[in-house]
């Protein structure tokens, strides 16, 4: 192998350390083989990915490793499960998918890891510093921490996480390295009114769009303004993910690489620069629908990535607007949002719960509409404020998607079609 | 080979996961999201924004420039091996680690991996649908074209 190897890593490859972390050691190497990395080095935190999606092979590969005595060496949380593991049965959920289900959560819980049950970790556990080395999994956690915390994650796919996370050694190569987080094209956003860039939908839209310009680049956006919140950079980052590969972006003035251009660009020019103007966004609106307005709604999906407090805040105030003017919730149409455990205690410490609930919001925690069976085969329209979730849902779940924003999807469930008054962006 | 093709040319790659393989080309300039965009149970490229939505990927050798999107690929790679629908091997334009994860697991899970080759633009780029490729363990890939019917 050309991969220098530790004195530990020798240790783990020699099974002294166990079979699961020979197995662990031994997929690295071959890893670093395939990236081109030329030695390995520490990560001091991990986020397991391959957790969530619930296949025989996946949940043979878990059990395996925790049988032969696998345990994680470094604090790892883990992504959303296959299962909401307290309330499955009103979703649906069948007997034995959920048997398997609870056998896979035990198996990486027996290993070590936090069960924190979150797409969205950043915004709960265990959040990393800047400069972090760290091995995450889940496309959306990864582009947050590389972009918005500044802490130094490559892709790690589905049990690459779990391996990383249990010798606590990743390969040496990629985004782990600054030279290699350097800014390669420009992105100008030009002409935006501010009225536009107030509007959550502007984040998950303007994700879209960079993800289908970056093509392997890393991008830098200049022209944000200084100061989006959480849940804005959260959708960027997941429709980011999503269209592209984007595993990192550069934000002048927002994201802590990136203070000046010259900063993100690490002194160099950017290889290309593309201007971004209303019409652009407007056409990446359209792109992430493919159920027009007018449309009979099924279902409504919020949460992807994982709803935070802030959002059932927002939520429930647009709620409540419809529900003092006498409105309900359209009887045809199902309404759910998914978080995770933490931003739900925090909601059941509000009086914001109440009021979602008499709507009829339905709550699910700890995994997903994508990744556990509870949206019926007969859902053929689903309404989301996502870039990720309208992604992936003509695909995943078999049923036409309309974008917008969430005060939209909230309107669209009381009326029962698809009807966007909110984000009708003009050009000023 | 199938009888009465015709060995074209041969390519050399970069065996990224090496292995031997052989089968019908399918290829896609476009890249493909493999959560989200193909079945581990069917085969099927389910991405309906896909150009090759509707086509099966397993056994033939599937040919696109890079993977994209959810970190979930290498799972989907894994259990379309476990399933019998993956394709018999991958060729790209560029390394996809998350790619190469899901069959070096498979190899070391099941001792059965996918071999995914890399090739340089030209030689990626001269790869046509239908071709009958033949991939070997140094990264060789021989493509075979059907003679011609006219």
């Amino acid at each position: 192998m050309a991969v220098k190897l530790s004195k530990s890593d020798k240790q783990m490859l020699g099974c002294q350390q166990g079979k699961a972390t020979r197995t662990a050691i031994r997929i690295l190497m071959r890893m670093a083989e395939v990236t081109g990395a030329t030695e390995m080095m520490d990560v001091s935190q991990g986020h397991i990915d391959g957790c969530g999606l619930l296949s025989d092979a996946g949940l043979e590969f878990a059990e395996t490793l925790a049988a032969n005595g696998g345990k994680v060496s470094i604090p790892t949380t883990l992504n959303m499960g296959p299962l909401d593991l307290q309330n499955w049965k009103q979703f649906g959920v069948g007997e034995e998918f959920a048997a398997k289900a609870i056998r896979q959560a035990k198996a990486y819980v027996d290993m070590g890891c936090i069960p924190t049950w979150t797409c969205a970790p950043y915004q709960g556990y265990l959040t990393p510093r800047f400069g972090q080395q760290i091995a995450w999994g889940e496309s959306n956690a990864i582009c947050y921490a590389n972009s918005v915390l500044g802490a130094r994650t490559n892709r790690y796919g589905d049990y690459i996480d779990i391996c990383a996370a249990i010798t606590g050694r990743v390969p040496k190569c990629g985004l782990h390295l600054k030279q290699n987080r350097k800014g390669q094209i420009l992105l100008r956003l030009l002409d935006i009114a501010p009225s536009v860039m107030r509007d959550n939908a502007f984040y998950a839209i303007l994700g879209h769009l960079i993800g289908s310009l970056a093509r392997g680049k890393i991008p830098v956006i200049e022209g944000l303004p200084p100061d989006p919140t959480s849940d804005q950079l959260k959708a960027l980052c997941a429709a980011a993910a999503s269209s592209g590969s984007v595993a990192l972006f550069h934000a002048i003035g927002v994201t802590p690489e990136a203070n000046t251009l010259e900063e993100a660009f690490h002194g160099e020019d950017p290889e290309q620069v593309i201007g971004i103007r209303l019409p652009d966004l407007l056409k990446s609106m359209s792109d992430l629908s493919t159920a027009g307005e007018g449309v009979a709604l099924d279902l409504v999906i919020l949460g992807c990535p994982h709803f935070s407090f802030d959002e059932f805040r927002q939520l429930t105030v647009l709620i409540r607007a419809e529900t003092e003017q006498g409105k309900s919730l359209h009887p045809d149409v199902k309404f759910v949002v998914t978080s995770s455990q933490t931003s739900y205690a925090l909601l059941q410490r509000s009086d914001f719960l109440d009021v979602l609930t008499d709507f009829g919001v339905e709550i699910t925690l700890d995994t997903c509409v994508f990744h556990t069976p509870m949206v019926s085969p007969e859902t053929k329209v689903i309404m989301t404020n996502s870039g990720k979730c309208a992604y992936y849902a003509p695909g995943e779940l078999g049923a036409a998607v309309a974008f917008g924003n969430m005060a939209d999807c909230v309107r669209s469930a009381v009326e029962g079609y698809v009807c966007r008054k909110e984000m009708f962006w003009k050009e000023s | 080979m199938p009888k009465g093709d015709v060995l074209e040319r041969i390519l050399t790659g970069r065996p990224v996961v090496p292995g031997s393989a052989k089968g019908i080309a399918l290829v896609s300039k476009e890249p493909i999201s493999f959560w989200g965009g193909i079945s581990p149970r069917t085969g099927e490229i389910i991405d309906r924004r896909h150009e090759l939505s509707g086509a099966i990927v397993t056994g033939r050798v599937f040919v696109f420039p890079h993977g994209k999107g959810s970190s979930t690929a290498s799972a989907v790679l894994l259990e379309s091996v476990k399933a019998g629908v993956a394709p018999a091997a991958i060729i790209n334009l560029k390394v996809d680690p998350i790619l190469a994860l899901g069959s070096i697991v498979s190899d070391e899970l099941y001792h059965q991996s996918v071999p995914i080759v890399v090739l340089e633009e030209k030689f990626f780029f001269s790869i046509n649908d239908g071709d009958f490729l033949t991939i070997e363990p140094d990264g060789t890939v021989r493509i075979h074209t059907k003679p011609s019917t006219k």
